[in-house]
Formats: structure tokens, C-alpha cells, sequence
């Protein structure tokens, strides 16, 4: 393992500090316990909206903390979610009495922990309620796994979300707005080397120099599939034939088209994976209404990428569209 | 013949020695099936239980104990097991009230809320491949020792072996609950790192229950 770190321990205490130091107009960190707050907050009379997870998926998630998106996000461990106290913490400081959503992607530990909150902030008198994503079609039966991970689209989620509050929307509404926007997205991924987990030392897999692994989490678990190496084309094309088809997806809709680097894929590749994903998706009839292309939600430094696609209404449209002013992702301001 | 507060602080320190001895193992299986860090959480969980152990008062109950284990791990290990680990010792220490002395039947009423407590929260039933099917056999285990008459150390051996037993047998499953079950049948011929673990706490359990016994 070769990395830019002192010792493992640290690396997120580290991390969480220079990214305060870095973004100090636009986030407030907090130590013990770790969590980050848009400077702004609590803003009077709006809905508050808190996610996080485990550390090494930036610049998910305090990367979207800010204007039109989140409120607070909490970093757990790597790959680890947070305790239930930061995440209380997190959610009595942005709390406006509007009450507050948390968006949660759906990993057993992250949903365990952010339920063990949720009922601890509802014990102070906040109102909460929680969204689950759960984008990622790789995990076929849910009846027989812990179901559908939220991986990219959680991106996608948090902004609509963070826009329907920003706008002034109710708790409830915000919180239909995210689920409205989890329904209309799915994500599949594809891996060609795993992300080290600075505390492990060592890769959370491996491939040979010759294959793929199809349809990974974020988090350096295995996919479903391991197979030979394709030119990126047909890579595309089987993730975006099992997002299009799982999605029900037909001629004349309008789609958000969302390349996601998973940090250790250079955005030469990720265009390249763009250009034939928007050429197959016009092939079917299907407008590319909006786009976005980069490393959002990353697995420390995986190489691979992953597609997701949003089926857009106005609605849904407007609020992609809606001002954001976050460290990861800045528009209309 | 009873446990009490000593044989409690015993399994916490043995837990917290065993914990640190198989950690890197622990993170091993969990590399093999999930993400590799399972060892890595419950080595900071039982660091900080050890910690604040020494701020107990001396004439804590066993039941006083647990829950500082509960409330320590449910704050500091995170993950799925924190939620789970802690809801079992918390569900555990409430099935102990203030008892000061425990027979064999608190035992089997602690082991049984304690397991029931990772039901609750995970919802896994034995096949699943996850902790409960180290959980489960280390309660009918006890239950069936107690009702026997067996002494309190000899029901904690007899879950103990039960949850080792249980902790093998996950080994061909495909896993239902948890990261691993994203798997399908690549999980298979893999242990759960979750059921290792709780067979490791049930061991030390009845490990301190007979070096409580020897020195009494």
C-alpha cells in the first residue's frame, strides 16, 4: 500500500480538518463528534437534510454540503458508517423546527445506525424522516439480500431534495421529493481494480490484468460478475441495458445520463464511456436531457465507473436545475 | 453455585484481550465477504469498553456492566455490528435487572434477550449467514444445559460450543442479510466474520466463568 497519509488512525480526522480549512465559507467542521454543517444553517423555517457514511467515497458526502443540497453531512470511518452521537449531533445543530431528512443509503450498517438517531433526535423533540436510496440494479432479489445499495444516485437524491427545501417545501415534501427521485433512478457499476482501505493495507479484492468485475458497491465489496476485459463500448453497453431495462425506460423520455468516475479513473475515460452511453440511449428514442459527468461517489481510489440514469419529469427537471453552492458541485450562483 | 460482577468484568476484559488477539483475522473473513474492516471495529468498541470500565463503580451488577458494554459499542464501533452487538448486551443487561448474583437461568434469560435483541434490529433468522446463527444454538444450547441442571459456568461452555458450532456451519451458506449478501453464491465456503465473532464473546464468556469458578 502506498499512500499520502500519517497514520491510518487519523485519516479521516485529517481529512475532515483540511477540508474545513480549505471550504471555510461555504462549512463549519465540528470534532468530537466529527461532522460537517453549511456555514448558513440552521436556516429559519426550512427543512434541514443530514446523510453521510463511511469515509472514502469523496467527495460524497461533505462535498454536497451548502445551498440547495445538504445541511449537514456526517463522515463515518472508511467504508464504515457513523455512530448514532455525530449523527444526532449533526441534526440538533441544522435543525431549523421544520423538522429534518435523512438520506440514507441503503447498507445495513448505515441504515442500523441512522435508525438508532433518528429515534434518539425524535426522544429531543425533532421531527425526522428518512429517505433510503437504493439505486444500484446489480442486487437482483431483494427478497434474499439486504436489497438494493445506494450508490451514485444518491448524488442525484440529495440535490433534488436539497432544492425542494431550498424553496421552502415541508418536511413531507422534501422527504416525497427524494423518494419520487430514488424511484426514478437506478445505477449499475463496473470495477477494474479495487480501492485499500488504509487500515487493511491491502486491496479489498483483486483482479488480473484481464478482467472486470460487474455490477460493484462503493464500498470494495465484490459484484456479481467477474468477467474478461471489454473495449469500453461493450462495458457500457451492459450496465446501460441493465439500467434501461430495469428502469422500464421507453421512446420519447427524458433522462438525467450520470457518468460516475469511482475515483482512480481519469475523466478521459469517463467522456469516452459518456460519448457511447448517450449514443446507445439516442438510439432508443431517449432524450439526454441533462448530464453529469465526473468522480461524485468514489471508492477511495477504484479504479471503474459507474452509470446512472434519472427518468426526468418538469418537476424533477426544475429542481436538478435549482442553484447549488456545495464544494462538489456549484450552479446558477 | 452463581456469577457475579467479578465473572462480568472477567468476560469484558477476556472479550476485549480476544478481540485484540483475532482482529486482523476477524477483518480477514470480513475481507473475504464484505469490506474488511469488521476487526477494526470491534477492536475500537472493546478499547473504549476497557476504558470506560475502569470508571465503573466497584459494586456495579453485572447488569450495570453490560449496558456501559451496550452503550460504549453502540457509540463507537459503528457499522452494522455496533447497532447489533450493543442491542444484544442491551437487551441482555435489561434481562438482568439488578440482579447481583446470576444462576443458570439468568444466564439463559440474558443469552435469549440478547439474541432476540439482534433479531430485532437485523432481522436475520438462522441461514442467513450472520451472527444470529452463532446466537441461536448458543441459546438452545443453554436453555437445554440449564434445564438439565447444569452449574452457570457449564451452560456458558455449552452455548459456547454451540456458537462455535454454529459459526462453522456458516461456511456453505449464501448470505441473506448484510454486505455479503450482494454476494450470492460467492459467499459460499466463506465464515461469517459476524458469526465468528459472537462465538468469540460467548467463548470468553464461559472461559471467565471458569477462571471465576478455579479461583472461588
Amino acid at each position: 500500500m502506498k499512500k499520502l497519509i500519517n497514520d491510518p488512525s487519523d485519516v479521516v480526522d485529517e481529512a475532515v480538518a483540511g477540508f474545513g480549512a480549505a471550504h471555510a465559507d461555504l462549512v463549519v467542521v465540528s470534532h468530537d463528534p466529527t461532522f460537517v454543517r453549511r456555514s448558513a444553517a440552521p436556516v429559519p423555517g426550512k427543512v434541514a437534510l443530514v446523510s453521510g457514511g463511511g469515509s472514502g467515497h469523496e467527495p460524497l458526502h461533505a462535498g454536497f454540503v451548502g445551498l440547495g443540497m445538504l445541511s449537514a453531512a456526517v463522515p463515518g470511518p472508511v467504508f464504515t458508517s457513523p455512530t448514532p452521537d455525530p449523527i444526532v449531533a449533526a441534526t440538533q445543530a441544522v435543525d431549523a423546527g421544520a423538522g429534518v431528512l435523512y438520506i440514507v443509503k441503503n447498507y445495513t450498517g448505515d441504515v442500523l445506525n441512522f435508525e438508532t438517531a433518528a429515534d434518539l433526535a425524535e426522544a429531543e423533540g425533532i421531527t425526522v424522516r428518512t429517505v433510503l436510496v437504493d439505486d444500484d440494479v446489480a442486487v437482483k432479489d431483494s427478497l434474499y439480500t439486504a436489497g438494493r445499495r445506494g450508490v451514485a444516485g444518491t448524488v442525484v437524491v440529495e440535490k433534488t431534495a436539497g432544492a425542494a427545501a431550498e424553496r421552502g417545501d415541508s418536511l413531507d415534501a422534501v422527504a416525497e421529493v427524494a423518494r419520487r427521485t430514488n424511484a426514478a433512478t437506478r445505477s449499475m457499476g463496473v470495477a477494474l481494480s479495487a480501492g485499500t482501505v488504509p487500515h487493511a493495507g491491502e486491496p479489498s479484492f483483486t483482479l488480473a490484468d484481464d478482467e472486470v468485475e460487474i455490477g460493484i458497491g462503493i464500498h470494495g465489496e465484490p459484484g456479481r460478475e467477474r468477467i474478461p476485459l471489454e473495449p469500453v463500448d461493450a462495458i457500457v453497453d451492459r450496465l446501460l441495458d441493465a439500467v434501461t431495462d430495469d428502469l422500464g425506460l421507453a421512446s420519447g423520455e427524458r433522462v438525467l445520463l450520470f457518468v460516475n468516475g469511482m475515483g482512480g479513473t481519469p475523466l478521459v475515460e469517463l467522456y469516452i464511456a459518456y460519448r457511447r452511453a448517450a449514443e446507445a440511449l439516442e438510439a432508443r428514442g431517449v432524450e439526454v436531457y441533462r448530464s453529469l459527468v465526473g468522480s461524485y461517489v468514489t471508492s477511495l481510489e477504484m479504479q471503474g465507473m459507474s452509470i446512472t440514469l434519472t427518468r426526468l419529469d418538469d418537476e424533477l427537471t426544475e429542481l436538478w436545475d435549482a442553484p447549488v453552492e456545495t464544494v462538489a458541485l456549484r450552479r446558477g450562483r | 453455585m452463581t456469577l457475579d460482577a467479578t465473572w462480568t468484568r472477567a468476560w469484558i476484559d477476556r472479550t476485549a484481550d480476544v478481540v485484540a488477539a483475532e482482529h486482523t483475522a476477524l477483518s480477514e473473513l470480513d475481507r473475504q465477504i464484505g469490506d474488511g474492516d469488521h476487526g477494526e471495529n470491534l477492536l475500537r468498541g472493546f478499547t473504549a469498553v476497557r476504558a470506560k470500565l475502569a470508571d465503573l463503580p466497584a459494586d456495579a451488577t453485572p447488569g450495570a456492566a453490560l449496558k456501559l458494554v451496550a452503550t460504549t459499542l453502540i457509540s463507537t464501533v459503528g457499522g452494522a455490528s455496533g447497532p447489533l452487538l450493543g442491542t444484544a448486551y442491551l437487551k441482555g443487561s435489561a434481562a438482568l435487572g439488578d440482579a447481583t448474583e446470576l444462576d443458570a437461568e439468568a444466564l439463559v434469560a440474558f443469552l435469549t434477550a440478547a439474541r432476540d435483541g439482534v433479531v430485532l434490529r437485523g432481522k436475520a433468522e438462522v441461514g442467513d449467514k450472520t451472527m444470529i446463527d452463532a446466537w441461536t444454538p448458543a441459546v438452545d444450547a443453554a436453555a437445554a444445559a440449564a434445564a438439565d441442571g447444569a452449574s452457570p459456568a457449564a451452560v456458558l461452555r455449552a452455548a459456547a460450543d454451540a456458537a462455535a458450532t454454529g459459526a462453522a456451519s456458516t461456511e456453505p451458506l449464501v448470505a441473506r442479510k448484510g454486505r455479503a449478501s450482494y454476494l450470492g453464491e460467492r459467499a459460499v465456503g466463506h465464515r461469517d466474520p459476524g458469526a465468528q465473532s459472537s462465538s468469540l464473546i460467548i467463548a470468553a464468556a464461559a472461559d471467565a466463568a471458569d477462571g471465576s469458578s478455579k479461583e472461588s
